[in-house]
């Protein structure tokens, strides 16, 4: 269950400057795990405190907004990519 | 002088440094942490993706000073993150200082006692968002960046077209392929790179938040210079209250669509308050958006903090943004000043359109319709006060979005060039 994730700019220090990583999951819970086991601290940027997405990080599986779907349980399918975007929007 | 980018994770000693590059802004930072960042291309925290905000260290600003200054935004300068010499911003159009009409025929329909309309359907590509990118393209050749990019559901494209044009700067500009077709052909005339997406505006902007990471060079204005672009929206408040007589209105009324302009209204007021330019005096701050995009509106009535993303259906297609990143601070803003936000289906975004240009002679494009909506449910629903002072934005002009009034406005009559078909029309 090979998922890419591209990386955002700011969490590039962890994944020694890579812009996409493979990791395995079969959902984004268990992605976001995979990608701390690596690369570990960049779990913690990624949830706050409790374990949920933190308020200001969007992540997107195959360009579908998780919240549109079923957040941290949302299925990532191998071969899909997940993308982790700070959240920014106007214009 | 090799371009600054969003790629320097630590703060690069020097970068920043040299004296009012920035005027008297002095840093970024995160809004939710706190944490602080040199000034730099970079919009989130590294340590919690909280957006970064523009901090200053003002030496006094005086109401004579800024009356002197140009008829445009840029007598505020000394309040914005630009470097205070006009030799060293960008040519640009001169936005802003738009009129502030005392509107009593509209007042007088609504049972109100004063009401305002600030018009910045005069801004030179016609919307406020002039004023964003005039400080944007100031942090670009700032930082040494040659292309200017940005993600819009119309007006900003315009204004970034137009802007980088007059700057002779490249210009990247990204939009919905279903946009209105006068915001297309509007931005296209001004000859820079036009890319219509098969998407919604957030599937651009998420689209624009990737290119990003990898063009280091180019300047997006709403996403990599986002804490610059943002502080252009503060001189909507600033002009307000010198156009009132340096003093704050009772309560506004603000489009929203990603929540920044409303959250920099507020800072703005809050900011002359404590500078001492104006009596800080309590105002109501509130939203409006369409039925049709409503997740700040959504949140606000479910008593939420945080805002849950809607996929849009709405005429007014500069404001569908489903998911707003200043929704939540635009929610506290509404909350702490005791404001609302409301939302209104197109049919009566129609309405208010044809209501402010029937009373005020005042053609607003359909963002303009929400707001006068939003203003007239409000008062139904007595969340806003009829009898006190009350400034409504009408961000955008009409004739970039005749789409959407087409089909309810037209000729009175067509008839023959003879008198005999003039007297049937019965006048
Ligand atoms: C005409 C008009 N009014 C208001 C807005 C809302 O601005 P903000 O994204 O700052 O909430 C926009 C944004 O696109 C707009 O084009
Ligand atoms: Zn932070």
């Amino acid at each position: 269950m090979s998922v890419t994730v591209r990386v955002p700019t700011i969490l590039r220090t962890y994944t020694k400057g890579a812009a996409e990583v493979t990791v395995e999951g079969a959902t984004l819970a268990d992605v976001v795990a995979g990608l701390d086991a690596t690369y570990p601290g960049i779990g913690a940027r990624v949830l706050d405190d409790e374990g949920r997405l933190r308020r200001f990080v969007n992540v997107y599986v195959d360009d579908e907004d998780v919240r549109f779907a079923d957040g941290l349980g949302t299925p990532t399918p191998a071969g899909s990519t997940v993308s982790v975007i700070p959240a920014v929007a106007g214009g | 002088m090799p371009a600054l980018d969003a790629t320097d994770v630590a703060p690069t000693p020097g970068r920043g440094a040299s004296p009012r590059r920035f005027g008297s802004a002095t840093a970024l930072v995160c809004r939710e942490c706190g944490a602080t960042y040199d000034l730099s291309a970079r919009y989130a925290c590294e340590e919690c993706f909280g957006p970064l905000e523009v901090a200053y260290d003002h030496p006094p600003v005086r109401r004579a000073d800024i009356e002197a200054g140009p008829p445009s935004l840029w007598r505020y300068a000394d309040l914005l993150p630009v470097p205070p010499d006009p030799a060293d911003r960008p040519t640009d159009l001169a936005p802003g200082w738009t009129r502030l009409h005392r509107a009593d025929r509209l007042a007088a329909e609504l049972g109100m006692r004063r009401l305002w309309v600030k018009d910045d359907s005069g801004n030179p590509t016609h919307s406020f968002k002039d004023r964003v990118v005039a400080v944007a393209l100031t942090a670009a050749r700032t930082l040494g960046l040659s292309t200017v990019a940005c993600a819009s559901t119309g007006n900003l494209a315009n204004a970034v077209a137009a802007a980088a044009a007059r700057a002779g700067l490249r210009s990247v500009v990204l939009v919905p392929a279903d946009l209105e077709a006068g915001k297309i052909v509007s931005t296209a005339a001004y000859g820079g790179t036009l890319v219509a997406v098969e998407g919604s505006y957030d599937d651009v902007n998420r689209l624009c938040s990737e290119v990003a990471f990898d063009r280091a060079d180019w300047g997006f204005v709403n996403v990599t210079l986002r804490p610059f672009y943002a502080e252009g929206s503060k001189t909507v408040g600033y002009e307000v209250a010198e156009q009132l007589g340096w003093r704050l209105p009772d309560q506004v009324v603000v489009p929203v669509a990603s929540g920044s302009l409303l959250t920099k209204v507020d800072k703005a007021w809050r900011e002359l308050g404590s500078a001492g330019l104006v009596e800080p005096t309590p105002y109501r701050v509130f939203g409006a958006q369409a039925t049709g995009c409503a997740p700040v509106s959504r949140a606000f009535a479910a008593g939420l903090d945080v805002v849950a993303p809607v996929r849009p259906a709405t005429i007014a297609k500069s404001l569908a943004i489903g998911n707003p990143a200043d929704g939540p601070y635009a929610l506290d803003v509404a909350r702490r000043t005791g404001g609302a936000v409301g939302d209104v289906p197109d049919e009566e975004i129609v309405e208010g359109i044809r209501l402010l240009a029937r009373t005020e002679g005042i053609f607003a494009e359909t963002a303009g319709g929400v707001t006068v909506a939003v203003l007239r449910r409000l008062l139904e629903s007595g969340q806003l006060d009829p009898d006190a002072e009350t400034v409504v934005l009408n961000t955008g002009d009409g004739l970039k979005t005749l789409d959407a009034v087409v089909d309810v406005v037209g000729p009175t009559a067509t008839i023959r060039p003879s008198y005999e078909s003039f007297q049937e029309v019965g006048l």
